[in-house]
């Protein structure tokens, strides 16, 4: 060693790449999680607006009786799992789309690989936002909108005097609570392909990647309607983005007749479908397309 | 062991070859400075040296093949590619975390030392700084990373005069161990001369000067030649003519400066006199006539 005119380096310590690089990508897009915040909380809003009517409700759904008192209560509850669930989809989309690409857009990339984290981490990174992040996020601020709307309904009803049974007994929470994480790994299982595939599209386009993503698809589609009068490009297209909810929340997986109770879900049946097993082989060889083009990917 | 070993590098895209052949080596401890005019192959070769680009020919850096073993390859080296690619959205503090947390060298406490000494506020995002303070940023979160070889790809273009010097000054006083090896791209050639220890000119993807600076202060003179010892003068080769104000001033590479003495006024060269002198057309001539 030459004598040092520097203070001694600190010794190396230890990393975590793939930890800091999600981290990363939520400081970037803090969309991730304000955007479900944000819709859930309307909902609420809403919901709590609307509380004062809730025993008077109650009360007169029992008078007439029937199964629309339960279907009345569970409106708010469906409302804020399905609003959510809509817009994590769409900030899934839009996420993925920039995912490898805003870096090479705004030349950050060469930051990201002045650094030792590998490509493969970091797109892993990337392909985890939509298939674990946001999934959890999702299940976090709905079961938290829940909660307090839960809360909230059995403070009115003490207040009124009104017996908490009618709520508590017509609310099928154990079913609500047990889909809700059921159905959100069916989508990200599902939706694994798709996610892989607009990752793709931003890996390899230099600019439009919502026209890249898009146009190709429905131009087959539209190419074999117009051709051959037929629509398979089209029924797979609709099976591969939303085919995950009908297979999640519907009798069967035929997106006809929703799910009424423990007893209409069929996870066998699920697992045994062919196209969720090719989806999932198609997801892992579209991201490890995504590493080979971040090895080599340039500022545009 | 030497930092950098390249023989015979060749890249091309499409029909234009960016690099044509070039051999480099670097030893540890060395500052080298790798100086040419605009697509002259700088930025390949150096992004060839941190394995962002794939190209012919045998290539080594720290014992590393940096195409295939560039993840191994990136916690000895840094570099600082290109003025400005820090991310615009990121938070000063998020930018030392994300460091922190990845690269197993970077020493936090240095890094915010350095932060210190500028106006450089913790909770700004990138896109709220100068480009000067931006630059700094970057290299307090490089010099804060204990690697063996630093790169750096026009570090300070679009930099006023005062960051440009403080940029290299704090890159010899806080960072230069003497055990650190440093390969710097720039046009500026005045501003890093003093710096250097070995000099490299490319052209056309070519080495056409590769000298230690030790050897270029010994091998390169600048005559201002008297008007009647003008043939004799020319008759030594000289590798470049200029004329200023009406007298000549000829360099010569390898004459003995005892018989240019005799021609008239010696001088040492600048590295920016030679660039001028290697690259312009009419040296090619004058080689040529002489």
């Amino acid at each position: 060693m030459s004598a040092d005119v520097n203070p001694a380096p600190a010794a190396p310590h230890t990393t975590r790449p793939f930890y800091w690089s999600v981290r990363r990508e939520l400081w970037e897009n803090r969309a991730l999680y304000l955007a479900p915040l944000a819709v859930a909380g309307v909902v609420l809003a809403a919901f709590l607006f609307t509380s004062h009517g809730l025993p008077r409700e109650i009360l007169r759904e029992v008078a007439t009786g029937g199964e629309k008192a339960s279907n009345v209560l569970h409106m708010p509850y469906a409302a804020a799992g399905g609003a959510s669930f809509v817009i994590t989809f769409i900030v899934a989309v839009f996420y993925c789309l920039g995912a490898l690409h805003g870096e090479r857009r705004d030349r950050s990339v060469l930051f990201w690989k002045s650094l030792p984290v590998s490509d493969l981490t970091t797109v892993l990174s990337k392909a985890a936002i939509p298939l674990v992040v946001q999934p959890l996020i999702l299940l976090v601020v709905v079961l938290a909108a829940h909660l307090l709307m839960l809360t909230w309904s059995t403070a009115i009803l003490l207040i009124n005097g009104v017996d908490l049974t009618l709520l508590w007994g017509r609310l099928h929470l154990g079913l609500m609570w047990t889909m809700l994480p059921y159905g959100l790994l069916i989508n990200v299982l599902w939706d694994a392909p798709l996610w892989a595939y607009l990752m793709l599209v931003s890996a390899w386009a230099k600019r439009m990647t919502f026209v890249w993503a898009v146009a190709p698809p429905l131009a087959l589609a539209l190419f074999e309607y117009l051709a051959f009068h037929t629509k398979h490009v089209l029924g797979l297209l609709n099976d591969r983005v939303f085919g995950g909810m009908a297979e999640a929340f519907s009798v069967g997986g035929k997106g006809q007749v929703p799910v009424r109770s423990l007893a209409d879900v069929d996870v066998m049946r699920v697992l045994a479908n062919p196209g969720l097993w090719s989806g999932l082989v198609v997801a892992v060889a579209l991201f490890a397309a995504c590493v080979w083009l971040r090895r080599r990917s340039d500022p545009i | 062991m030497a930092s950098i070993e390249a023989r015979g590098l060749r890249k091309a895209f499409g029909k234009s070859v960016a690099l044509d052949g070039v051999d480099l080596t670097v030893e540890q401890g060395r500052i080298l400075g790798l100086i040419g005019p605009n697509g002259a192959g700088k930025s390949t070769t150096l992004n060839a040296i941190l394995g962002l680009t794939q190209c012919e020919g045998q290539l080594s850096v720290m014992g590393r093949d940096p195409w295939d073993q560039r993840d191994q390859l990136m916690t000895d080296v840094c570099f600082i590619a290109d003025v400005a690619v820090l991310p615009r959205w990121m938070r000063v503090w998020q930018a030392l975390d994300y460091v922190a947390g990845v690269h197993p060298r970077f020493d936090r406490a240095k890094a915010e030392g350095l932060l210190d000494r500028t106006t450089i506020k913790r909770t700004s995002r990138v896109r709220e700084l100068s480009k000067g303070m931006v630059t700094q940023l970057h290299l307090a979160l490089i010099m804060a990373i204990d690697a063996r070889l630093l790169v750096l790809d026009e570090p300070t273009l679009g930099l006023d005069l005062l960051y440009r010097r403080s940029f290299y000054d704090s890159l010899l006083n806080d960072y230069f161990d003497g055990d650190r090896t440093i390969v710097v791209s720039t046009h500026q050639v005045e501003e890093i001369q003093h710096i250097l220890t070995d000099v490299v000119f490319l052209d056309r993807g070519r080495v056409v000067l590769s000298a230690s600076m030790e050897d270029f202060e010994v091998r390169y003179a600048e005559v201002e030649v008297r008007p009647d010892a003008l043939a004799e003068a020319r008759a030594l080769r000289p590798i470049h003519e200029r004329q200023l104000f009406g007298r000549t001033y000829l360099m010569f590479d390898g004459v003995d400066r005892s018989r240019l003495a005799a021609l008239g006024e010696v001088r040492s060269p600048s590295l920016a006199d030679l660039f001028v002198a290697t690259m312009s057309p009419l040296s090619a001539q004058a080689g040529v006539a002489a």
